[in-house]
């Protein structure tokens, strides 16, 4: 009921991992000849939901590029000059600037006294100010409250309300977080319980973003899987949402539902038509919606708008907005900041009932706080220079430029890719990645299954020795049987985007020839 | 109509909520009554009940905060207004990131060149054993580390017939007790012996391990030294008998050791679990298995925003690890910044480098610089003036603080004391506390909070705090104590 082909790969591949896994002996002699005790933990006697857990982006692939890179750096020759890792989705290890005003911000936080250094504009020491007074002894090296710093959620809450239109936002309901994952596994730890048949089961959607499935396999949750619509540019169908939960009330308690929008790895962005279907069938099936939209600014074609999930479930009327329970997480890692290794984040409760927020409260303080640095970037990010204030104008020229090449790149991206005979790339409406159909030859699966390979991780691991080009096999994210794909990111610099895909082109010509 | 979310994992339900927590709320009510400008006997509330540094003026070391502002803001590295060192160690950490920026991902187990320092610091601190940077997983603070530790050892309630046990001190500080609960492992209290310095009795460790029986499965034992809340420095003969304890009865060692940088007593010397256990030769060196935490909270730098530390691992099966690596690939929580703290904290200036005095003196004349040396000269005076200051007072006995952030005094409250306790229904020492909060603005916990033996009472607070702050907290107890036992005579 869980990963079906993915769980297969899963296995074969811890399989070729170990190697002395059958049976360590009880006891072994020593060189000296005393028997030693066996050990408390072995294969055998560790949690056995931990041995579950896998994650894709970072797995054997990624191994395999960072040995070629020892390699290549140790002068070995290679078909290629460098590894690009395009796997992950990491802006700046892309070449990604920074935004300079908050750079500038984060030092005079760091290190106030470089508040008296005239080359800091005065905005940036302001905003330094304000964060240094909410903080313990004016110092980020300070524990904050575990939800976060007070004036950094009021913040918060005031750009959710400008966002939306208005829409009434609550401070108290925003807890900040370790990036957006650290919000994702607090809620699904807090939710999940129970027991065989009422075990708690979460909707997650088909490809997915593998965090929630190794979350989930972490937890002991029970996986319900709803495949999007790749004919329809990867949309959501109630009719398949309702088909996934209906058959999963057979062996567990589905409780939650998780969308990601704009979506990771496929990259669309829901229509508002569709986000209110959603709010609809949650609301129906007594769903606890959790909407994952930290690339909410990442938003590149044409017709495409991104549509909040809380604005759309207010726009719906007391009827839902009194009643259906959301949780809304963002994060400093993607959009134009791309500050990933910040890990600031943080998660809006809508109608979370007050005694579960009391639990969750309790659950946060374990541990401690969420880092200070982030926190303060979430407050520069909710409340970025104004018009009229010294860094405004370089603000809005470095943002324009970020998210304006990510849309270049979007575009040039799926281009390319459609001129691929046996690639089909649906169009990158959002995020930061392509999620191509890849068409492999029958001969190429034959080998790949010998091998104990997923037949796109073959092709994957195929091209990274071939080209250096680091992806992430389809398989990895999940996908329908028979059916193959691969997550290659759009963040390389133009130029060398344009070279990667002319190699990706090239790669799959040959690999289709030698396979045919 | 009932919340889908009423139903709870009664892994959450199980934390206990705080007696602290009534102590915060009436101290919030305080400062906005304070900062309403009503009249009260003290100017400002003081709060002592955390291990947080910088918010009680103790400030950052100049030279960590040079660094990662640097790092930070790359820009600064062309002028000359940061030393030269603090320019080249930036400058070597950023050429370390993808990208050469901060706000790249970090790998999840760290960055190779700074993970093998760590390891090399690690080794030179153990007097030679050997330490495998392989074994080193890097973590958003040592309470994470325990938490995802624990995490291997503990069975679903479904998958196993008994509960996972895991041995824990009393006193124990509070995080570490919800992160076991949290993962619905049970807590085997070991009770530490006060009159004997807050000694770890062997006896007393089979004790808890037999009362076990039958009611959850023991695998682990917990140690913290130096101790928290207790100030007490394990000897290393303290620490060969619980490694020899462990290797008995089959236990994993969970050391937690994010106070090494903190001793004081003079006759008091840290030594690691892993360095005794390399140095009690086969078999226990190559079976018992050890998991050893850090973090860049505590010791002199006192970074505990930052969400820096690591887990190192000793003794354990190969094939395991690789799970553990897995665990932590999808979590990636470590900021860059803590993880440059770490190396940071782990491989200071070293004499001989321009940064050095910048690092480490006593006093650097005229500069606005804070170092190493100072910090740790204060501290050291803020625990011998403490312990005297508390043990002066009848009715007060403090164990020596020879290491980590707090003095656990136990206070002998009067009968009368406790009866009023009683009818207002607080434990006797929150009681005490409550009360010291408001007659004397002064904010510390409870020792019930801890766990403590039946009948005795206790108090604890932190003693990392600027000088002033201290004298003026030991001068409000001093007042109060004294009125305080007269007045329940």
């Amino acid at each position: 009921m869980n990963h079906g082909t993915a769980l297969l790969w899963k296995r074969r591949a811890l399989s070729s991992l170990s190697a002395t896994r059958r049976g360590l002996p009880k006891e072994k002699m020593t060189e000296n000849g005393m028997m030693s005790r066996a050990k408390v933990l072995t294969i055998d006697t560790i949690n056995p939901t931990v041995k579950k857990v896998e994650y894709a982006v970072r797995g054997p692939i990624v191994q395999r590029a960072v040995e070629l890179e020892r390699e290549l750096s140790q002068g070995m020759k290679k078909p290629f000059a460098e590894v690009i890792k395009a796997n992950i989705g990491d802006a700046h290890a892309m070449g990604q600037q920074p935004i300079t005003f908050f750079r500038q911000v984060l030092a005079l936080c760091s290190y106030p006294e470089l508040l008296s250094d005239n080359t800091f504009p005065e905005d940036a020491k302001s905003r330094a100010c304000r964060i240094l007074q909410s903080c313990g002894g004016h110092s980020m090296g300070a524990y904050s409250a575990s939800q976060g710093i007070d004036s950094v959620r009021e913040d918060v809450a005031r750009y959710i309300e400008r966002r939306d239109g208005g829409v009434p936002c609550d401070p108290d309901d925003i807890y900040l977080t370790t990036g957006a994952s650290d919000g994702i596994v607090t809620m699904l730890k807090l939710l999940v319980c129970g027991e065989g048949v009422s075990r708690t089961g979460v909707m997650i959607s088909i490809p997915q973003y593998p965090l929630y499935s190794a979350a989930l396999a972490e937890l002991g949750a029970v996986q319900i899987n709803y495949y999007l619509n790749e004919e329809k540019c990867w949309s959501l169908d109630i009719p398949e949402l309702q088909r996934a939960l209906d058959e999963a009330r057979q062996y567990c308690n589905p409780r939650a539902l998780c969308i990601i929008n704009p979506g990771n790895p496929t990259g669309q962005v829901q229509s508002r038509k569709c986000i209110e279907d959603v709010i609809r069938f949650a609301a129906k099936e007594r769903l606890f919606l959790m909407a994952d939209e930290v690339y909410q600014d990442n938003v590149y074609a044409d017709g495409c708008q991104f549509h909040s999930f809380k604005k759309v479930l207010f726009e719906m009327g007391p009827e839902y907005s009194d009643t259906v329970e959301l949780a809304s997480f963002h994060s400093t890692s993607k959009c134009y900041m791309g500050e990933c290794g910040f890990r600031g984040g943080y998660m809006e409760l809508i109608n979370m009932d007050d005694e579960v927020k009391a639990q969750l409260t309790k659950l946060v303080s374990v541990r401690l706080c969420p880092p200070v640095p982030g926190q303060a970037l979430m407050d520069l990010v909710v409340n970025p220079p104004q018009p009229g204030e010294p860094s405004y104008d370089n603000f809005i020229k470095e943002r324009t430029a970020t998210l304006s090449a990510l849309a270049e790149k979007a575009k040039l991206t799926e281009q390319v890719l459609n001129t691929v005979q046996g690639i089909s790339c649906n169009p990158v409406q959002g995020a930061m990645y392509s999620f191509p159909r890849i068409t492999i030859p029958e001969k190429a699966v034959k080998e790949a299954t010998e091998k104990g390979q997923q037949p796109d991780m073959f092709y994957c691991m195929k091209m990274l020795e071939e080209t250096g080009i680091c992806l992430v096999p389809g398989s990895g994210f999940g996908q329908k049987d028979g059916t193959y794909h691969f997550r290659m990111t759009i963040l390389p610099p133009s130029d060398k985007l344009k070279i990667l895909l002319d190699k990706v082109k090239e790669f799959h010509q040959k690999f289709t020839q030698q396979y045919s | 109509e009932m919340s889908v979310l009423q139903e709870i994992s009664q892994n959450v339900k199980s934390i206990k909520q705080l007696d602290y927590a009534v102590l915060a709320r009436r101290a919030n009510q305080i400062q906005k009554e304070l900062s309403q400008g009503v009249r009260k006997p003290y100017k400002e509330l003081i709060d002592l009940c955390w291990g947080d540094p910088h918010s009680m003026d103790v400030k950052p070391l100049t030279f960590v905060r040079q660094v990662l502002a640097a790092c930070v803001y790359p820009e600064l590295m062309s002028s000359h207004k940061l030393p030269l060192d603090v320019r080249q160690r930036a400058q070597w950490l950023l050429g370390r990131c993808d990208g050469g920026s901060v706000g790249s991902y970090l790998a999840p187990t760290g960055i190779p060149e700074i993970v093998q320092r760590m390891s090399e610091s690690i080794r030179r601190r153990d007097g030679g054993v050997p330490c495998n940077p392989d074994n080193i997983f890097i973590s958003p603070g040592s309470q994470w580390s325990l938490t995802v530790t624990s995490l291997l050892l503990t069975y679903l309630n479904n998958e196993a017939p008994l509960r996972t046990g895991i041995l824990t001190p009393v006193p124990c500080h509070v995080t570490t007790i919800m992160s076991i609960k949290s993962l619905g492992a049970a807590v085997i209290p070991y009770f530490l012996s006060e009159e004997h310095g807050w000694a770890l009795q062997v006896e007393e460790l089979q004790r808890a391990l037999e009362s076990a029986k039958g009611g959850c499965n023991p695998v682990a034992l917990y140690v913290i030294n130096p101790g928290n809340p207790a100030g007490y420095v394990q000897s290393r003969k303290s620490i060969q008998e619980v490694i020899q304890f462990a290797s008995e009865k089959r236990l994993f060692l969970l050391a937690d050791e994010v106070y090494q940088d903190c001793v004081y007593g003079k006759n008091s010397e840290f030594v690691s679990y892993k360095r005794v256990l390399a140095e009690m030769g086969p078999p226990f060196s190559d079976t018992v298995e050890v998991a050893s935490f850090h973090s860049v909270s505590k010791g002199f730098m006192g970074e505990c925003g930052l969400r820096g530390g690591y887990v190192e691992l000793v003794n354990l099966d190969p094939n395991v690890v690789k799970y553990i690596f897995n665990l932590i690939c999808k979590d990636s929580t470590t900021p860059v910044l803590a993880h440059f703290a770490m190396d940071l904290m782990m491989n200071p200036p070293r004499p001989g480098d321009p940064s050095y005095p910048l690092y480490n003196q006593l006093m650097l004349c005229g500069a606005p610089v804070v170092t190493l040396g100072y910090i740790k000269n204060m501290l050291v005076k803020n625990v011998k003036t403490a312990h005297e200051v508390v043990n002066s007072l009848p009715g007060f006995s403090c164990q020596p603080v020879e290491g980590g952030a707090f003095v656990l005094p136990r206070v002998f409250l009067p009968p009368r004391a406790i009866q009023k306790a009683k009818e207002e229904g607080m434990q006797p020492d929150t009681f005490y506390c409550m009360r010291l909060l408001e007659e004397m603005g002064v904010l510390v916990s409870p020792g019930c909070e801890y766990g403590q033996k039946e009948g005795t009472y206790h108090i604890r607070f932190c003693i990392m705090a600027s000088q002033d702050i201290i004298d003026e907290v030991l001068k409000r107890l001093t007042t109060f104590h004294t009125k305080f036992m007269k007045d329940f005579s």
